[in-house]
Formats: C-alpha cells, structure tokens, sequence
C-alpha cells in the first residue's frame, strides 16, 4: 500500500494492468506493510495457505482413482495403496495433510486469541476466519467417511445421529441427510460429492480473509496501533516471506516425518477393516481434532443437552470480539489475561484427552468439570477481565520493547 | 406428484410474468405522473407481490434440488424382508438387516421376560409395559440402532441384562428399555408381523 499509484515498467504490463490489475495486486502483496515484529506464531497463516493448496492437489489425484460406492470405496482405497503407482504417499499426504493443517489452525486460532487479533478492528477477519475452521471441520469430517472402514461408517453414523437431536423434525432430517434410512452408499456419494466442493470454497474464504486482513493491517506481538507504512514497518517481501518460508520448512519436517515413517498412528487401526452396518467397534473415537468437542459432547448427559451444549462451544468463539471487553489487545500487557489463556489452553488439551477416553468414572466428571470451565473461560472470565484487570502501560510504539527503552512507555492505563 | 409440480411451477412462473408486465406499466405511468406527486401505492403493492411470489417461486425451484437427497425410490423398495426364526434357540440373538439397520431378534428365556415385566413402570425413563413391545412375549424384535446417537448396542451386557452401547454407555433392559446413560428413548420397534409360527415379516 505505497503511498503512490503503481504503474508497471513494461508497456505490455501497462496495456495488461489497464485492463486487469492483476500487476497492481502482486505489488500490493509485495509492498504490503508488515510490522516488523511480527514472531513466529504469525508464520502458519502461510502454512495454512500451503496445506490447503496441498490438500486439493493430493486430493485430486486421489479423486482419479476413488471410487464412492458402498461396495466399491474401500477396495479402491486398498488399490490406491497397493496399485496406483506412488498411491500410498498420494494418500499419506493427504490422510496426514489433514491432521497438520489443523494442528496449524489450532496454532493459528490461539495465536489470535494470546495477542487478541480478534478485537476490533479486525472482527471481520476473526469471523470470516471460524467459517474457515467450521468449513474444514466439515470436509474433514466427509473425507474421514470416505475410505468406508469401520470408522469412517460409524463417525458418519454418530456425527449425522447429531441432527436427529433436533425435536419434531430430527427424523426427516437424518433421512434426508442419509439419503436411506441408515447410514448408506446415497450418504457416501453425496458426502464425496460436498467433500470435493468445500476446500474450493474454503479457498474462497481464505481470500476474503486476507483481504478482510488487508484493510487493517496485521495486528503485532505488542498488539497497538501503528502507522502504516512507517519506521515501524517491513515490505512483506523479502523478510516475512523469507521468514514464512523457514516456518514452512520446519513444519514440513515434521509433515514428511509422519508421511515417511509412523503415516498412521494419527488414523485409526479400525479404519483398515471395511465397514460393517452390523458391528459397532467397541470404543470409537473421532480424529484427534475433534476430540475436545467429542468430549464435550459426551459430558452432558442427555442428548439434545450435548449437541446443543458441543455447537455452542464452537459458535461462542465468533462472539469473542464482543465477549472481550477489554481495550488492550497482546496478553503480554495483561497479567491476569495472560495466566487464563495458559488455563484455557491446558483445559482444551484435557478435554482433547477425555474425548479420546471411554465416558466413565473420573473420566467423566473430569469431562464435566473441564466443559465447564470453558464457557465459564469465554462468559464468565473475559468479559470481567476487561473490567477487574490492571493491565501494563503500553509503549508508544513497537521499537520500544525492542531497544528496551523503559522511559518511552506510555504511563496512561488504555 | 411431477405433473403437480410442473402445473404448480408454470402458475408461478406466469404469475410472475404478469407482475413483471404490470409492473413495468405502472412504472411507466408512474414516472408520467412524477411532475404531480402522485403517490405510488399501486407500486407499493406491486413491489410486495412481486418478493412474495418471487420467493415462492425460488422455493419451487429450489425444493427438487433438496428433495433429491431424500430416500430415493429404489432405497424405499426394500422395505419388506421376510426372516426364518425356527433356528433361533432360547436365550440367542439373530440379527438382520432391514433398510440398512440391523435389527435384533431375541428368543427370551423365561427369567428374562419376567424380569422384563416385574419392573415398576415409575423406575422408566421412557416408561413402556413390556407386553406392549412384544407380540409375543417369547419373542422380542427391535431396531439395534441406540437411540443416542446410532451405535449398535451389544447383547447380554450392561447393568440391566439387557444391551448395553459401547458408544456412550447407554444401558437397556431385557425388554431394550433405556435404563441409564444418553438416549432418550427405548429401543425402537420396526413394524413386523408372525406370518406363521417360524416366519416373520419386518416391514
Ligand atoms: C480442506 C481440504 C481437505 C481436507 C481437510 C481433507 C481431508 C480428508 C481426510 C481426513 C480424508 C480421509 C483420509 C483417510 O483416512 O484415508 C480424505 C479423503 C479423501 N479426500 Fe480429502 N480433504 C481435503 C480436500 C480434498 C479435495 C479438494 C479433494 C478432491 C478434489 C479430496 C478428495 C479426497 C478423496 C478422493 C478421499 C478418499 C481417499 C482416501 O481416503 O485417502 N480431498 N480427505
Ligand atoms: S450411541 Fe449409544 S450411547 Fe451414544
């Protein structure tokens, strides 16, 4: 966003530009002021942008070779192990490509919630940011029921089961979704069908996303305001591309390491056996990152409770820009913030550890206490805290923790 | 219920048509009479009638796109299965297939039936005599589908004697009555009928 209009070198690229500025956007991105103490935890949304442009390629190819029938599904995901040439690292890639991009959204989501990137003005991103997340649960969720194991039939069966909750009309929605009167071929096709289509709209988002982001800016590790571009700023090529790009390497690292070496220990073994409409598994779980929703959903004890109860943990994160009252955005000028944070994160982890445990004894009130805390975290905790909370005095501007001038922070309390 | 259809979508869309026309001619009118401040009530309606009917009519072109997803006809014409039960011994579960749900049939021993018939119906979540889920008492047949959430619950286990879901530990009775845990209702009876001693008829 330089301060004068860009016109390309070439007369080609001007002819072009004039007609479709498609020059002009990838100055825009070159240009793009970025804070320049942006850390780390702001590389995965490159990283997220990779792994979804990953999925769709590897699905692709997968698509080439899949076959969504009931009969068929899960011998031609066999074939595609055994026959299809590089089949097995097309379908690793893809199997744990899912588990890393939400590794990197988990990353990425509290990343937003530490430095309190959701706050205005940058709510539009925020929410644009949870369709993502619902999105990609979605396809995740329809993808994991295509191989057609014991798993796949059984998640698809609990997770469509959810809606038959819903009073009067549960029923015909059920069968409506199925397509039969259970869990069959007609849900399988449909559900290859929107698993094809969704990434394609998650692209869609991701670029309203980013443009949403473009307005204001990037929120930094300190969290104020800054003038855009300044002294306080860095063009977004070279350094935080370079900076992505070394992120990028490292996570694959760990990518590759699942692929190559242990590509299913974050799968199920009862996947590998074919599904079976008579036969539940004695102890299904769902992917590790829905398990702290499954945990959840399991620690109200009657049924309309738990879905509704396991929805409203997901939606009350798009209130979030509204739930937190305080006018300070990067929990490091906030003490008491800062310890619930950690809290949270702990509490989320054990849920994530109870979902993947049989639903009984400690396990069970654990689960319950641990649901609790988590609204209580989102109603109760952070609304007050903007209240209560005596929070740091922020420095003037981003260089001042930088050269640890302690005489230049602001003394007013924001 | 196609030839309903199409008569209902060609009103609609005539309907429309005839808005469209006389909406462009009060329009025209209209903007005759702009100079003199005429007041556009008749536009005013037009407008309305026009939402109105436009909604209608995009529900009308959307509803085949949602109803598609119902049970086709194919999935619906499966949905009788006769069964032989003169294999099934006392005190042993069958279970088959029907419209792709597994359904239990259980020859009851004595002790379970009456067990099964003792209970206090004040002790039921779903409160259910047992005789009015069984044709015969020897014979109980249900849907194994638990109603929480789908799971197939496993016989001659849990609290009750009766079935007992792995899923999220929901536990049924000796006459698939739910006793404890998250679903809400017992065990569904599909529609059957003896044909004779050793048949049965699901559907
Ligand atoms: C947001 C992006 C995506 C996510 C998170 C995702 C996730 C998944 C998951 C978890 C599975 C199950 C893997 C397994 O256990 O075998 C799967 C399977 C599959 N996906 Fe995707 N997917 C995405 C994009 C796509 C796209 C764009 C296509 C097609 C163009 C596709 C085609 C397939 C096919 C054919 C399978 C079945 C083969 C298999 O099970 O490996 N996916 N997906
Ligand atoms: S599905 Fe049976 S207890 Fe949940």
């Amino acid at each position: 966003m330089s301060e004068e209009k860009y016109v390309p070198k070439s007369k080609l690229g001007q002819w072009f530009d004039s007609r479709l500025p498609l020059l002009t956007l990838a100055h825009h991105i070159n240009d793009y002021p970025t804070p320049k103490n942006l850390n780390y935890w702001w590389t995965f949304g490159g990283i997220l942008t990779f792994f979804l442009i990953i999925q769709i390629i590897t699905g692709l190819v997968l698509a080439m070779h899949y076959v969504a029938h009931a009969d068929l599904a899960f011998g031609s995901v066999e074939h595609i192990m055994r026959d299809v040439n590089y089949g097995w690292l097309i379908r690793y890639l893809h199997a744990n490509g899912s588990s890393m991009f939400f590794l990197a959204v988990y990353i990425h989501i509290f990343r937003a919630l530490f430095y309190g990137s959701y706050k205005a003005p940058r709510e539009i991103i925020w929410i644009i940011g949870m369709l993502i997340y619902l999105l990609m649960m979605a396809t995740a969720f329809m993808g994991y029921v295509l191989p057609w194991g014991q798993m796949s039939f059984w998640a698809a069966t609990v997770i469509t089961n959810l809606f038959s909750a819903i009073p009067l009309v549960g029923d015909s929605i059920t069968s409506w979704l199925w397509g039969g009167y259970a869990v069959g071929s007609p849900t399988l096709t449909r559900f290859f069908s929107l698993h094809y289509l969704f990434p394609f709209l998650i692209f869609g988002l991701v670029i309203l996303h980013i443009w949403a982001l473009h307005i204001p800016g990037n929120n930094n590790p300190v969290g104020i305001d800054i003038k855009k571009p300044s002294k306080e700023t860095v063009p977004f090529h070279p350094y935080i591309i370079i900076k992505d790009f070394y992120a990028l390497l490292i996570f694959l690292i760990i990518f590759l390491g699942f692929v190559f070496f242990v590509p299913n220990v974050l799968g199920h073994p009862d996947n590998y056996i074919e599904a079976n409409p008579m036969v539940t598994p004695s102890h299904i779980v769902p992917e590790w990152y829905l398990l702290p929703f499954y945990a959840i959903l399991r620690s109200v004890p009657d049924k309309l409770g738990g879905v509704v109860v396991m929805f409203a943990a997901v939606f009350i994160l798009m209130f979030l820009p509204w739930l937190d009252t305080s006018k300070v955005r990067s929990a490091v000028f906030r003490p008491l913030y800062k310890v619930f944070f950690w809290i949270l994160v702990i509490d989320v982890i054990v849920l994530g550890y109870i979902g993947a445990k049989p639903p009984e004894g400690m396990y069970l009130i654990i689960g319950r206490i641990s649901t609790i805390y988590y609204f209580v975290h989102f109603i109760v905790i952070m609304p007050l805290l903007g209240f209560k909370e005596k929070t740091i005095p922020l420095p003037l501007s981003i260089s001042d923790p930088v050269l640890g001038d302690e005489s230049k922070l602001s003394s007013e309390k924001q | 219920m196609s030839s309903s259809y199409a008569f209902l979508t060609t009103v609609i869309v005539l309907l429309i048509i005839f808005l469209y026309l006389s909406w462009v001619f009060v329009s025209i009118k209209v903007v005759d009479k702009e100079q003199k401040k005429e007041t556009s009530e008749r536009r005013d309606f037009l407008f309305t009638a026009s939402y109105a009917l436009g909604a209608v009519g995009v529900g009308a072109a959307v509803w085949p796109l949602i109803d598609q997803m119902n049970p086709d006809a194919s999935v619906k014409a499966l949905a009788t299965t006769e069964v032989d039960i003169s294999t099934v011994g006392l005190g042993k579960t069958i279970t088959v297939l029907w419209r792709g749900k597994p359904v239990f049939i259980r020859r009851r021993t004595q002790e379970e039936i009456s067990k099964a018939q003792n209970v206090n119906l004040s002790e039921l979540i779903d409160p259910q005599k047992d005789e009015d889920r069984v044709k015969k008492s020897e014979w109980l047949i249900m849907t194994g589908v638990c109603t929480h959430l789908g799971c197939v619950p496993l016989g001659e286990k849990g609290d009750f004697g009766g079935w007992f879901c792995p899923c999220h530990g929901s536990h049924y009775d000796t006459s698939g009555r739910i006793r404890k845990g998250p679903a809400p209702t017992n065990l569904e009876i599909p529609k059957y009928e003896f044909v004779d001693n050793n048949t049965i008829k699901i559907g």
